[in-house]
């Protein structure tokens, strides 16, 4: 069912994603118009963007490849410390350090990625996991270098400098929104082309069916393996926002407690669907830090949020949406 | 420098001992029914807090009894109410579903409990050093290593002389097959998953004793745990046995020569199997590989 939902579009489907994207894209570009009158904060909506990017990342694997990393935050993780410890101890170009930090979780995804994607289900899943936590204990327990427990303080964000232009994103909060969205819109408009090339289709392919796949003379191994790379390599860009926008890089970004939220994110908002892992980012990110700053058990109420999510909205907020109109 | 060995071999067999009591839980939970327990470290916490509260009225030796069956009761529990129905879903969920269950258990015990670390009292007559000498093996942790050392044996004895036991072995390699024959295949996964989280509650009553108690006690323990299981080998209970003992002691050596990397070596050891030999040691082909 889903082959042909994802491969025969009906014109009428393509002119509806159109639609989203552009309802997106104009939500995201008027952030600042309209925030403040929901109560939000600059801060808070580059967050959204940062988990967004993240769990569509993560999506690229779980959603369109069918493969279930549960170890995402290290390479998240990765690209803020790539990020941070560029800004620290090498120089003082934020574009250096952010591409620091893309390189960083991308190419570790990409070496662990060759043990890690001959492993299917559950145990791709395990190994995901067990190999994310290396970097948080290098993390904790190299003091010296990236600051162990206490995270990695001391570097800050710097202005851009295009030609004789200056963009001052250091102490501008709207101008550093901007920034991520540019960011966030490169990354997932990349996303979406290869998804749309056939190479992504082929991914699609090994999601509905990994056997036929394999007898369509598919190398499924290495698609995969392909597939969680670029995955960590947006997975990083994520990381080195996330360096950037807090000025800051701790141990929990590379924490397997941070990937398990990834996760959810994507779920809560469609793993089918292309922006569901966006909404479900927001929602999550909104509700984690209203209930955080009215109780101190926040984890009790994300973790019923867990159960709830998987129990009764395992199709996610775009999912039921979209049944919803196709009923 | 002698005396420095032994007692990390001792530190090591005893880590080793935990990580085999948790993996063997997590190794059972995963190889019948397809679930990751995440929330497992967490079980392990509430058989600690559990024999905490029920010391005072039936002593030690009474809330090592009781606790461990108390949180298995709560397994089955949550298994019946929750896991169950996810069974037969894409894993993901599944995984999912556990996160939160540690989410909330963490956070319940911290709110019932507190935040800080409690202790746990032994009887006086485990706490005393053996010998002068080789004061390090106190009597509790002879005692530790007996108690996981039946516990194990008891496991495998289960699994092989009783007849539950033979269908958990045989629900492993096809549950299908054993649902046609008649057994009642959810009565036997809530039984499996019972007895996996009475060996994460009786090492958590046991690990109290020694390290004390505080509401993410079980969380170091359960990255190893799954270590154990990948590098011993999933499906194969005897892998995840020797797997936990392997990484334990592995940690404990390197402690006594590169104390750093105490932590780092048992990845190493998991990058060298999954490099060598990606089924594990004792790994079967094929098998959710």
């Amino acid at each position: 069912m889903s082959v042909a939902i994802a491969g025969v579009a009906s014109r009428r489907r393509g002119e509806r994603d159109w639609l989203t994207t552009a309802v997106i894209a104009l939500a995201l570009l008027t952030v600042p118009l309209w925030l403040p009158w929901v109560g939000g904060y600059t801060a808070l909506a580059s967050h959204v963007l940062v988990m967004g990017l993240v769990a569509m990342a993560l999506n690229f694997l779980l959603g369109f490849t069918g493969v279930m990393s549960f170890g995402h935050a290290a390479y998240f993780g990765l690209g803020a410390y790539g990020t941070g410890l560029t800004l620290r101890y090498v120089s003082d170009s934020t574009m250096l350090a952010l591409l620091a930090g893309i390189l960083l979780g991308g190419i570790a995804g990409t070496v662990l990625g060759a043990l890690i994607a001959r492993r299917r289900g559950v145990y791709f899943a395990m190994v995901t996991i067990a190999f994310g936590q290396i970097f948080y204990y290098i993390a904790y327990s190299w003091n010296d270098f990236t600051g162990g427990y206490d995270g990695l303080r001391g570097f800050s964000r710097q202005p851009l400098q295009i030609g004789p232009l200056v963009i001052d994103i250091q102490n501008n909060g709207t101008l550093f929104y901007y920034f991520v969205l540019t960011v966030f819109a490169v990354s997932v408009a990349l996303m979406a082309f290869i998804l749309a090339s056939p190479f992504g289709r082929t991914l699609l392919a090994i999601r509905e069916n990994q056997r036929r796949a394999r007898f369509l003379g598919i190398p499924v191994d290495r698609h995969i393996w392909l597939s969680f790379s670029i995955s960590c390599f947006f997975a990083g860009t994520a990381g080195a926002l996330y360096a950037l926008l807090n000025n800051f890089a701790d141990p929990t970004a590379l924490h397997y407690s941070l990937s398990g939220e990834i996760v959810i994110m994507v779920v809560m908002g469609g793993m089918r669907a292309f922006w569901g892992p966006l909404v479900g980012a927001a929602v999550f990110v909104v509700l984690q830090d209203y209930v955080s700053s009215m109780t101190v058990n926040w984890m009790s109420f994300i973790g019923l949020m867990f159960v709830a999510v998987v129990l009764f909205f395992p199709r996610g907020l775009l999912g039921i949406l979209r049944r919803r109109r196709e009923a | 420098m002698l005396q420095l060995v032994l007692f990390n071999v001792t530190n090591g067999l005893i880590i080793g001992a935990f990580y085999v009591l948790m993996a063997l839980g997590v190794a059972m939970i995963l190889n019948l029914s397809n679930v990751i327990n995440f929330a497992h470290g967490n079980f392990l916490a509430l058989g600690g807090y559990f024999a905490f509260t029920l010391l005072p009225y039936f002593g030690f030796w009474g809330a090592l009894i009781a606790a461990p069956l108390i949180v298995a009761a709560l397994g089955i529990i949550i298994e019946r109410l929750f896991v169950r129905r996810v069974y037969n879903r894409d894993p993901v969920y599944s995984l999912l579903l556990t996160f939160g269950f540690s989410f909330i258990i963490q956070d319940v015990c911290r709110y019932i409990w507190g935040a800080s670390g409690l202790p746990l009292t032994v009887p006086a007559s485990l706490s005393q050093g053996l010998s002068r000498d080789l004061f390090f093996i106190t009597g509790y942790r002879v005692f530790m290593m007996a108690v996981v050392l039946i516990a194990i044996v008891g496991l495998f004895a289960f699994l092989r002389y009783t007849r539950t036991g033979v269908r958990i072995r045989a629900g492993t390699l096809d549950l299908d097959t054993v649902a046609a024959l008649g057994i009642n295949v959810r009565l036997l996964r809530s039984l499996n998953f019972a007895v996996g989280i009475y060996l994460a509650g009786l090492a958590g009553v046991l690990a109290s004793g020694q390290i004390g108690l505080n509401p993410n006690m079980g969380d170091d323990l359960l990255l190893p745990a799954f270590i154990a299981i990948i590098v011993g080998g999933v499906g194969s209970l005897t892998g995840t046995l020797l797997g936990g003992l392997l990484i334990g002691v592995a940690s404990a050596l390197t402690t006594v020569f590169f104390p750093s990397a105490s932590e780092a070596v048992i990845y190493v050891i998991m990058a060298l199997v999954l490099l060598v030999r990606p089924r594990g040691l004792f790994g079967e082909e094929g098998l959710l590989t």
